[in-house]
């Protein structure tokens, strides 16, 4: 491309909009066909080719927008949380990614190669979980309209058992899949300056392959280990799981000292009066599984990457319905709020 | 990181342990007030109340700042800013009700009201803009006291001048223990970092054992145990449970600067009433400060106004008098998490983070989780 940022001519229809197109978009992503019709025919939609179906399976349709200054952050992208984002949506609804699509809408003024970049990282990101791109859209807008790219992804799931994030019953186990907080406190960290802790950075990531294996499990009596699942993005773990023990009619009690976190969000949380607990994630799911399996399921998310700290943190409860308490290292309880906003704003 | 072990939490359960043994191995009861915001956020936020035995209760005074400020005092600084001047205070300050409206509402209405993090903010805003009329709205306790003696003791653009709310903890505390039924004081570890133990002396004179508290919740319970100790052994004194950072003179070039700016008066507590000597006013020599001399004639007629809207309005019940002087719990007060919530306060003491209702709601409900 000879121009070396985003005009308002690159989403106009044309022939400079084509080129972006070609030049960025089809050049950086590797897997964007799921059927006979895919990204490269640049044609009106295109084709998710459905294989392996039964009578109980089910597509899922999932679509998530994602704004956050600044678009680049330890150490990866706006692109790595889009495409993060979609997939763990229908991960923690129990479906196999099929398709994502991709729409763009850049301000004019955004440096091509900070484009390419975040195009080539959503190609990586989803690379990871073997899920294609099929369809896209990109618009430009006067860069008094907006200050930084806004990227919008849907993605297309398939299931037999569809889990949701009410199916908590009184005796299940709690676990989360790994450090809470790293998402939320690095980008603050980044934003403001602060150097807590160099490592620390942002753990969005596609969680599909982590939790493909345990979706398999059954109990003796055949019925599913996991009962429940969610992602714990904005509003954090004092979201989520709210939102399960209100939905599912159970308390969920977690043990303070089982909570696994980063001694830098630690640090930085104690030090600006935040609780780790509202803090957004971007690469992590909380489980809930029937009694017993916990060593089970443990072992087989310490095998992934992306698993290697994953925890038990607590247990459903028949009492205090719809309320999550935290009980800390010297057995003083508390209510877990919901957050009544998110404390950091605009991270994902 | 083994599972079930936390990859950054200090070895400190251990002691806390220990302390709620100690606590508990003794039989005598013991009513404890504390008086500050923090000390009810630590308690609220670690269940301490969840861990400690039915002999111990441990009851939240007149501690949060933005909460014992007076209804009046908020009308003034509304007036203020509808008479054309920039009010600047504190965020908390700014959903307070006063008794028409809070500084929100006025905001909204189109008076000029805006948030600071400290006094030097305010003065830079003055400096920037002299076409305003800067007024900071000072409140608190000792803790905040000396930022502000030290930027009026620096050369302040003359735009800029103080409407002093502050308060002194001690005459207050005095004034409780002869009229609550308490049998021992948690003193403010903030406050005690300027104004130092000794005077909270009077409290212990008069027969209350005293301790000045940390923040930790290891703090909390060694006071609470130091103030066991006290009670077996049949004394009364101040103990300084917070010695890491408290000391018995406390900081005395804070306390320098604090006199050569203010100086003693009687102040309105919301909830309480007007205690003697817990306030504090300019000296004469920086009365040109004084924002309530200043523009005297220009905000009486606003005020007059916001007196007569108030006259008009519902009452809510909120029984924030009682809990301040620690005569009630919030889950007494029949507006408690039902029309009363952090969203949509009836009263200070839901504003606040250092509010007994807002740590509450947040974290104790009823009074603490329970497991049925």
């Amino acid at each position: 491309m000879k121009t070396k940022t985003i005009s308002l001519e690159h989403g106009a229809g044309g022939e400079v909009m084509q080129a972006l197109i070609g030049d960025i978009i089809l050049k950086n992503f590797q897997n964007k066909s799921a059927g006979s019709i895919g990204l490269d025919s640049l044609d009106d939609g295109s084709t998710v080719r459905l294989e392996d179906l039964n009578s109980s399976s089910e597509l899922v349709l999932t679509t998530d927008s994602h704004v956050i200054t600044p678009a680049f952050f330890p150490d990866t992208n706006i692109g790595r949380l889009a495409v993060s984002g979609t997939v763990n949506d229908l991960t923690v609804m129990g479906a196999k990614p099929l398709a994502l699509t991709c729409a763009v809408i850049v301000p004019e003024g955004f440096p091509i190669h900070e484009f390419e970049e975040i195009i080539k990282t959503m190609d990586q990101t989803a690379a990871e979980v073997g899920v294609p791109i099929i369809t896209g859209d990109t618009k430009t807008v006067e860069k008094t309209a907006l200050d930084s790219i806004i990227l919008n992804t849907a993605g297309l799931g398939v299931t037999d058992s569809p889990v949701r994030d009410s199916g908590l019953k009184p005796g299940d186990k709690i676990l989360v899949t790994g450090t809470i907080g790293d998402h939320g406190i690095s980008l603050m960290a980044h934003r403001e300056g602060f150097d807590f802790d160099t490592d620390l950075v942002s753990d969005s990531a596609p969680l599909w392959k982590l939790i493909e294996p345990i979706l398999k499990l059954r109990t003796p009596e055949g019925e599913h280990v996991i009962t429940a699942m969610k992602d714990p993005t904005r509003g954090g773990l004092a979201n989520a799981l709210n939102e399960m023990a209100a939905k599912s009619g159970a308390g969920i009690l977690i043990e303070e000292s089982l909570i696994p976190y980063k001694p830098a969000v630690n640090t930085a949380c104690e030090m600006l009066g935040l609780d780790p607990l509202e803090v957004a994630n971007e690469g992590k799911a909380i489980i809930g599984i029937k009694a017993g399996f916990e060593e089970e399921v443990l072992s087989i998310l310490k095998k992934h990457p992306y698993g290697k700290d994953a925890a038990l943190i607590g247990e459903v409860t028949a009492e205090n319905k719809g309320e999550v308490i935290l009980r800390n290292r010297f057995g003083g309880m508390r209510y877990v709020d919901v957050p009544s906003g998110d404390p950091i704003p605009r991270v994902c | 990181m083994e599972n079930g072990k936390s990859l950054s939490k200090p070895a400190v359960s251990e002691f806390e342990k220990k302390l709620i043994e100690r606590i508990k191995s003794s039989e005598v009861s013991l009513r404890i007030m504390h008086v500050c915001g923090t000390h009810e956020r630590t308690i609220a936020k670690y269940g301490l109340r969840t861990v400690l035995p039915q002999n111990i209760e441990v009851i939240s005074g007149p501690g949060c700042p933005v909460c014992v400020t007076p209804e009046e005092d908020i009308n003034i600084a509304i007036a203020l800013a509808k008479s054309g001047a920039t009010v600047v205070t504190f965020g908390d300050m700014m959903r307070v009700p006063g008794s028409a409206e809070s500084l929100l509402d006025a905001k909204s209405e189109g008076a000029d009201l805006r948030m600071v993090y400290s006094i030097d903010d305010a003065v830079a805003l003055a400096e920037k803009k002299p076409e305003l009329e800067v007024v900071f709205f000072g409140i608190g306790f000792e803790t905040t006291v000396p930022a502000n003696a030290a930027a009026l003791l620096k050369d302040t653009p003359e735009n800029f001048s103080l409407f002093v709310s502050q308060k002194q903890t001690p005459p207050a505390i005095n004034l409780l223990a002869s009229d609550t039924n308490v049998d021992a004081f948690i003193a403010p570890g903030h406050v005690a970092t300027i104004i130092g133990t000794k005077p909270f002396e009077p409290l212990a004179e008069k027969g209350f054992p005293v301790v000045v508290s940390g923040f930790e919740a290891g703090d909390v319970l060694l006071g609470i145990n130091l103030l066991q100790m006290q009670i077996e052994k049949g004394i009364s004194r101040v103990d300084n449970g917070y010695p890491r950072v408290v000391k018995p003179e406390g900081n005395t070039i804070a306390l320098k600067m604090m006199n050569e700016v203010f100086e003693s008066s009687g102040s309105e507590w919301r909830g309480i009433g007007n205690i003697e000597d817990s306030g504090l006013v300019l000296r004469k020599e920086f009365e040109e400060k004084d924002a309530v001399k200043k523009y005297e004639d220009l905000y009486s007629a606003p005020l007059a106004e916001i007196r007569e809207k108030a006259e008009k309005k519902d009452k809510k019940r909120c029984i924030c008098a009682a809990i301040l002087t620690g005569k009630a719990k919030p889950s007494q007060c029949p507006n408690f998490r039902k029309e009363c919530t952090p969203k949509n306060p009836s009263g200070p003491c839901m504003v606040s983070q250092e509010g007994m209702c807002y740590n509450w709601f947040k974290y104790s409900r009823e009074g603490g989780a329970r497991l049925a």
